[in-house]
Order: C-alpha cells, then structure tokens, then sequence
C-alpha cells in the first residue's frame, strides 16, 4: 500500500476545499468591484474628525 | 486655511492680467471675470463654491489632501440644487427602494461626477455626514454608490440633496432586476471558470505523472490510479463548466443552425466518453488532460469577452439614468417635485427652460420655443403657445411652460416608437458570426474524415478503429477558433471603449467590416447639431450690441449670435475688425473683453443651451434696457443708447426698418442656401445681415470620402425639412436620390428594410425617431448627444460628435475580423497536421498535450498583435 492511495485523495480534497473556498467568495460578491477596494484601503484608516497634523504621514508633499 | 492659501499660485507684483488663480476646489484657473478682489478662496464657478462650504463645514477638508495623492485630471463640480423630493414619494419607494430585513432600506445611484480616489472617500464619508445613513459603498468604475440608510431617521431627499451639494448629482439606477440578474449570470461563470481551472490543475499534475511513466515505465496500479483520477476530474470538468457547451450544441441542433458550439460539442463528449470507457477498461488512451485544458481556455476567453461587453452596458446604463426621472406638478399652488411614473393624464406639469417635457400634454401657459430634434429630426426650434401641442422627450429652451398632460409612459409617441423598436428588435434575424459559418462546415469535415479513418482502421486492424477515428475528433477540436473569436473581439471592443466608442455586440465587428449602405441622419452627425452664425455682411461693429441683447433671450438663434461675438470674422468682415479685441465700455477699456473662454461646466450641460448663460459677467456691462421678445419674430432693444431689432425679416420690416439693396440681395442668397436669415437694425435701418445654418462639421467631406473608399455607400436619412437636406447634400457632394429628407420615422424604417436586401445596412443617427431605423439596420450606430431611445436601440455609441469615429469603427472592424482570419489558417494549419497524424493512428495523448497549446498560444499571440484602434495595449 504506498503513501499515494492518501496523498491523492487527500491532494483532491484540498482542492475542493479550495473550489468551495472561491465559490463562497464569488456568491459573496468579492469579485464584482475589482478596482474600488484597492482605492479604498489607502485612505479608510483614520475615523475620527480632522484634527490639524494628526496625518502627517498623508501630506507629506 | 493654509492649504488653500498655497493654492493661489499668483506670484507677487506680477500684475499679468492671465496670472493664475486656482480654484479652490477643482484647482482649474479662474477665469478672470469671476475672481473676486480681496477674498482669500477663489472659486472658478458656482458648483465649487458650494461643494467646498459643504465639504468644509462637515469638516472633511482632508478631501483636499487626499485628492493631491491621486494624479487625476481636476475637474469642476457641478450641483444641481434641486430638493429631489420625488425621492420620498411612494411611487419612487415602490421603485427603487430595496428593503433589507433589519428594517434599513437601500437603493442604487449613478452618481455624476465621481472620477478618483479622492471622491471615493467623500461619498464614503456619508454616514459620518449624514446620521441615518448606514453605509454608503461607491463602485468607482460604474459610478454606482450602494446607499443603506434608516428611513425613521433621515429621508433618501436629504440624503440625494447632500450628495448633490458635494458635487455628484445622483440618479436611480434604473434597472436594478436587470443588472442582480446579470451579477448572478456573472457569478455562475465565475464558478465555472474556478472549478473548470481546479480540474484543469489537477489533471495536469496526474498527467505529468503519466507522461513520466511513457519513458520510464510506470506499475500498473499506478497508472491506473492515476487514469481513474484523472478521469474523476475529467468528468467534473465537462459535467459542471463544460456543460455550457453541451447545451449551446444542443440548442443550435435543434435550430439546425451552424455553431461553432457544435463541433466543440462534438469534440468534449467523444473525448470524453472514449476516455472513461478506456480508463475503466484500463488500456487505450484517456485524453482528460487535453480536455479540462480546452474546457478552462474556452471559458476564459468567454469570460473575456463577456466581461467587455458587460463595461460597454454600464456606460450605457449609466446614461439612460442620467436622463430626468421627475417631473415637477402643480398641486394647488404649489409645485412637487414627483417621479414621473406617478404623474397621470390630466395632471399640470411646470416644465422649465432647458428641461425636457415629461409628457405628452399641451401648454395651458406661457410661450417657448421647443427643440423637437430628437423627437422629428427637424433642426430648428418650434414655438410653442397655449393650445399647442408638447411631446415628451422635447426640450423646452427659453421660457417656462405649463402643460397639461394628455398622454404618459408608453402611450407617448416616444412610448410608441419604443415599441416599434422593440417589434424590430424581436424580429431581427439572429447574426451567423463567421466562426459560426466556418464552424459548420468544419463538423461535416470532421465527422466525413472520421468516418473515413474508421472505416479504413476497420479493414487494417479492427482493434484500433474506434480509437483512432476518436482520437481525430479530439485533436481537431476547434479551440483555436473558439478561442480567437472572443478574444480579437474582446481587444477591439476594450480599446474602442478607451476611445469613447462603446460597442454592445461584437457581431457589430463583423458586419461593420464588410461595407454595404450607411444611412447618415443629417443632425448631429454630419453637421454641429447646433445654430451657429456662418455669415455676416454688414457693419462688423453691431456685433457686440447684438451679442448683449441677445444675451437676454434663451432661444437657439440668440445663443448663436451670443456666441458669434467672439468667433472669427466671417471673409467679408470689413473695416470693423479690431473692434472685438478692445471695446470701450462704459467709460473704461475692460482688460478681457473675450468671454472667459474656458468657463468650465458640467460635462453634459452642454447639451442644454441655456446653462451657458451663467457666463455673462462682461456682456451684461453693456447698458441695455427696454428688452422685448417677440415669440417666432426677435428681440429688440435698447443697447448703449441705439435702439436695436433683431430678428426675422418679416418681423424687422414690420418694425419699420429700411433696408440697403445690397443687403436685400444677401438675404436673398441666405434664403436660397436654406440657412436661416437674422436681420439687425439700428435706429431703423437695418445695418447687417445675418445667416444662420446648422453648419457641416470640418472633418464631415473627408469622412465621407474615407467611408466611400472603405466600400460604404452612404446616404442621408433624415427627418429635417427636404431642402434643408438637399443643401447639405449639395455642398457633400451628394446626389439627390442618396439626400432624403422630411422623413417620418417609419419611413425610415421602411427605407432601411429595402436597402437591407441588398446587403448589410448600417444606420446612423440619434434621435428618438432614428430609433426605430436603428433597430431596423444590421448596425445601429447612437451618436454622441442622442436620446435615450436611440441609446436603446442601437448595439453601438459613440461618445464623440461626429463621424471620424465611425470611420475609425469601420477600420478597427477590419482589423479584427482579419485578425479572426489569421487566427483561422493557423488553427486549419495546426488541425490539418493533426488530423492527418490521427488518422495515420500515430497520434498519442503526449503529442495532443503538446500541440494543443502551442496552438493556443500562437491564437493568443495572433489575436493581441492587431493593430485595432491603432494602438497596442
């Protein structure tokens, strides 16, 4: 009985846990904005009020 | 305000008059009439001033830092200051509001304006501005924002009039049901494409381990192992994503029509069946590897593809919700704002100068002129008085009107001819694309050259028969064609979109690259579109008296002559020219007395005449008083002590004016070109003779000439008047028979039909009554500025006037479908090659499994070196 009768189902079933994995993200609608997140996440840091030179690292011009 | 103080880039002590003052909010210069002595932020317009004391007083200067981190063009707000109370009306509830279970509603915007990051981050600052708004989540690529708002604590107005005050005017996203559908559609593909790629990865990795055991031998349990699982994968992946193919197979069968499905089809299930038979009986080939690699190319470049047309369907989408979704009605004395669903026959609608007419109904008060282009083609502007008819979709241009309304939604005449479109839309025989037409006779080939190998393997060595003639099929599966066809088609319609060319269909490509009739309608397409003045005999020097009084009239001959005080003197412009460079005014020499050219506006205000006039700071110093319109005769006037009368020749002689027999005889001539004559008088003698035409675009007799050569017949199809028609015809260069003129819309259509008898019919226009033809023709082609209905029914638009981008369409339709072609010999190459070693029986799943991209591959090489559009990616 060599090792590849397990790896093989076993390589099999983390492909479908990779499939079920990406499944989940399209229904979630991960792919349907590919380009706004990337904008986003650049400035979705800081929440509170503008408060004078709290971002520096922003202004840096 | 530190930030805003450096923004004035103004060095000291230069008094140029051209230095730059810097918006405070859009950053673009001030034009130099509007910048405000002593005042620390300058504004370049109205909308910006606005924008930046909201944006300021909700406290998210940081807007401004976090736009100097993207490099994006500046572009100027625009607000509408409208109350946008239809929003909360139960018709627009019922709508467009999606409730969600905790009891919050949401509803889906196109917003105007929204171009960078920096917008991004504003809009998305919405609930912090707004307390009851949830969330607000912007898709910057389709200009869509998701609102979640609770209705107990703020109102969907409120929240569309702050967004509106930040600068991005919003619109319902009007097909809601169509676009989840579409996301849906999107999502199954997707998936298709990921468990298609899983199989493919899979398969492949089994395989190595095969081809390995072909030089090094390998234990059967092994191999046999290896086949099973492969095969496993193998059916997953023609089962689930390759099902697609099966059932477009099936489809085109019963429809006995040519697909290039079928021999695709055909390929997978011999594949397919002849590999599990062999894996379970445990000898002869299995071709699983080839075949979940074909299945996951197919379905990439149909992803592609589809994924392309689907960005040209947002833009569209997002203009037919551009156009106005309220009307304002009369309840007792006082005007609400309603969507226009909710309004009824019989209702009094208040329709402002430059809006659109919500309805048919006729007017019950007040006098305007009506542009009707978009509804008969005719050019030039009717009046309109109580008593007269209104249709929806015309657009009222100088005065307020009331109408009451008669007739709403599909029972309009624009509802009719929506209608007929949809009729010719239905009837529109479905395009064989020219993969398709190959595709058919490639089966017959196929299935005779498989019959013929089995039936000589039979008599050779009956054991290999099946496999080899199985084997053919296989490796002459049409992945190339399949491939090549959406992928040259998915580059054209990618880099004719980056060129403001939005294309819905790619069967648009084929039937474009062939030549046939083009039917041009004359408005909009060959000529501006717009009055303009294009000749001027007489005194040069009234010019800019007559600018000033006109100035106080929003009809279209007045928004001409408005805009013709700065333009370049007509040839016979005499001694009066320095005139317009330096005028005294008032006493004082002003230091610009060109109209601030550059005044920015809002990107579609252009359309509406009379959202230019916000730029009358220097005309308005001339002194003018004692204004009086007459409707359907001119304006008169007193302009710095000279009494003035503008207007037709009926209407200047019936005010007592004499006129010189030289100008007599230049209105003559203006006449007999069919422009249209404006007569100005001066203290009762009339001092200049004034022609108005809607003038032929400069590029319009080379892109006629280009078109010809490209092997298109082109003729006018248009609802303006015939003479109109014939003299624009006469100066192209057209004969009478290919100039049509008066037409109403279904003898469009009936035109077009003829000439689609004889070949394929490309019909150009924009209008609400094109939209019918458009429909009717192979190719209908939206031109820039159109209504909605023509939007609709055409498969292409063009977001630039005039008619180099058709010629440009014309040649990137060409390079395409050659790029097909090119991808079409080398798959015959590759197939004939392959072919001939299958029915040789020399074939093995090795040599399949290096072919089998190299073919791909060259098809993908092939299809990204044209040259569409002139460029490279």
């Amino acid at each position: 009985m060599s090792v590849i009768y397990v790896v093989l189902p076993l390589a099999a079933v983390m492909a479908a846990a990779g499939v079920a994995a990406f499944i989940w993200s399209v229904r979630r609608g991960q792919f349907d904005d590919l380009d706004t997140p990337a904008i986003r996440m650049v400035h979705d840091d800081e929440d509170e009020p503008d408060a004078g030179g709290k971002e520096i690292g922003m202004t840096n011009r | 305000m530190a930030i805003d103080a450096a923004r004035k880039v103004e060095p000291e002590g230069i008094p140029s008059p051209r230095a730059a003052v810097i918006c405070a909010h859009c950053g673009l210069p001030v034009p130099a009439g509007l910048v405000k002595a002593g005042e620390s932020l300058q504004f370049c317009c109205h909308g910006c001033r606005t924008v930046y004391e909201v944006i300021h007083r909700c406290g998210l200067d940081r807007f401004y830092r976090v736009r100097e981190e993207t490099d994006v063009a500046a572009r100027p707000a625009r607000t509408t200051q409208r109350k946008y109370q239809e929003y909360d009306d139960p018709v627009f509830r019922q709508l467009y509001y999606q409730p969600l279970a905790d009891g919050s509603q949401t509803v889906e915007f196109y917003l105007e304006g929204v171009h960078c990051a920096a917008c991004v981050w504003l809009v998305e600052k919405l609930p912090r501005v707004l307390p009851g708004v949830i969330e607000s989540r912007l898709d910057i690529r389709r200009a869509l924002v998701q609102i979640r708002w609770d209705e107990s604590q703020v109102r969907l107005s409120q929240i569309a009039r702050m967004l509106d005050s930040l600068g991005y005017p919003p619109h319902p996203a009007k097909d809601v049901k169509a676009r989840t559908l579409r996301r849906q559609e999107d999502h199954r593909f997707l998936i298709r494409i990921g468990v298609a790629g899983a199989c493919a990865g899979n398969v492949m990795t089994l395989s190595f381990a095969l081809y390995g055991g072909v030089f090094t031998g390998i234990e059967a349990q092994y191999s046999q192992l290896f086949r099973f699982a492969s095969m496993l994968f193998g059916v997953i992946a023609l089962a689930w994503p390759g099902s697609i193919f099966f059932r477009g197979a099936w489809a085109a069968l019963r429809t006995r029509t040519a697909h290039l499905e079928v021999p695709i089809a055909l390929g997978l299930l011999s594949g397919g069946l002849a590999g599990t038979l062999n894996a379970i009986v445990g000898r002869g080939e299995i071709y699983f590897d080839s075949l979940t690699i074909l299945v996951l190319l197919l379905l990439v470049g149909r992803w592609l593809q589809r994924r392309q047309q689907c960005w040209a369907n947002d833009s569209l989408e997002l203009l037919f919700s551009l156009t106005p979704t309220f009307a304002r009605r009369l309840e007792g004395d006082r005007i609400v704002e309603v969507p226009i669903e909710a309004v009824r026959p019989g209702d009094v609608v208040e329709v402002r100068a430059g809006e659109s007419v919500a309805a048919d109904g006729t007017v019950c008060e007040g006098q305007s002129a009506v542009d009707q282009a978009l509804l008969t083609g005719e050019s030039r502007p009717a009046a309109v008085a109580p008593g007269d008819v209104v249709h929806a979709g015309t657009v009222n241009l100088s005065a307020r009107l009331l109408v009451r309304v008669e007739a709403v939604g599909e029972h309009t005449r624009v509802g009719k001819l929506m209608r007929l479109v949809e009729q010719h839309s239905r009837s529109r025989a479905p395009i064989v694309q020219f993969a398709d037409r190959v595709a058919g006779h490639f089966v017959r080939v196929m299935l005779i050259a498989a019959t013929i190998t089995f039936a000589v393997w039979l008599w050779l060595e009956p054991s290999r028969a099946i496999d080899n003639a199985v084997a053919l099929l296989i490796v002459t599966c049409p992945c190339a064609l399949g491939l090549a066809t959406p992928l040259a088609v998915t580059i054209a319609l990618g880099r004719a979109a980056r060129r403001h060319i939005l294309i819905k269909g790619g069967e648009a490509l084929e039937l474009l690259s062939h030549g046939g009739t083009m039917f041009l309608d004359k408005t909009g397409t060959i000529t501006a579109g717009r009055l303009a003045v294009v000749t001027w005999t007489g005194d040069q020097a009234v010019r800019p008296l007559v600018a000033a009084l006109e100035r106080h009239s929003a009809h279209p001959i007045a928004q001409a002559l408005v805009a013709s005080r700065d333009a370049i003197p007509s040839p016979l412009a005499g001694e009066g020219q320095g005139e317009g460079e330096k005028w005294l005014v008032a006493g004082r020499f002003l230091d610009h007395p060109s109209p601030p050219a550059p005044l920015p506006r809002g990107e579609r205000g252009e359309e509406t005449p009379t959202s230019s006039n916000r730029s009358a700071p220097l005309g308005s110093s001339l002194c003018v008083s004692d204004v009086q319109q007459t409707l359907g005769g001119g304006i008169q006037g007193t302009v710095e002590g000279r009494s003035l009368v503008v207007g037709s020749p009926k209407f200047v002689r019936a005010c007592g004016a004499s006129i010189a027999p030289p100008l007599a005889a230049a209105e003559s001539e203006i006449i007999a070109s069919a422009a249209t004559p404006v007569l100005v008088a001066v203290d009762g003698c009339v001092a200049a003779v004034v022609g108005l035409d809607d003038p032929i675009r400069d590029e319009s007799p080379q892109a006629l000439t280009l078109l010809g050569k490209l092997g298109w017949q082109v003729r006018i199809l248009s609802g303006d008047h015939a003479d109109v028609v014939a003299a624009v015809a006469a100066r192209l260069g057209l004969s009478g028979p290919d100039a049509l003129g008066g037409l109403s819309p279904e003898e469009k259509v009936i035109c077009v039909r003829q000439a689609a008898q004889s070949g394929p019919v490309v019909m150009v226009g924009d209008g609400v009554n094109d939209a019918a033809a458009l429909s009717a023709a192979s190719v209908g082609i939206a031109v820039h500025g159109g209504a909605e209905a023509s939007l609709a029914a055409a498969t292409v638009y063009l977001d630039r006037p005039g008619l180099m981008p058709i010629v440009e369409l014309i040649h990137a339709a060409r390079s395409t479908l050659r790029a097909i072609h090119r991808c079409l010999i080398a798959s015959l190459c590759y197939n004939a090659i392959v072919g001939s070693l299958a029915m040789a029986g020399r074939i093995s799943p090795l040599w399949a499994a290096i072919l089998m991209p190299i073919s791909s591959f060259t098809v993908l090489g092939l299809s990204y070196a044209v040259r569409t559009f002139g460029g490279r990616p």
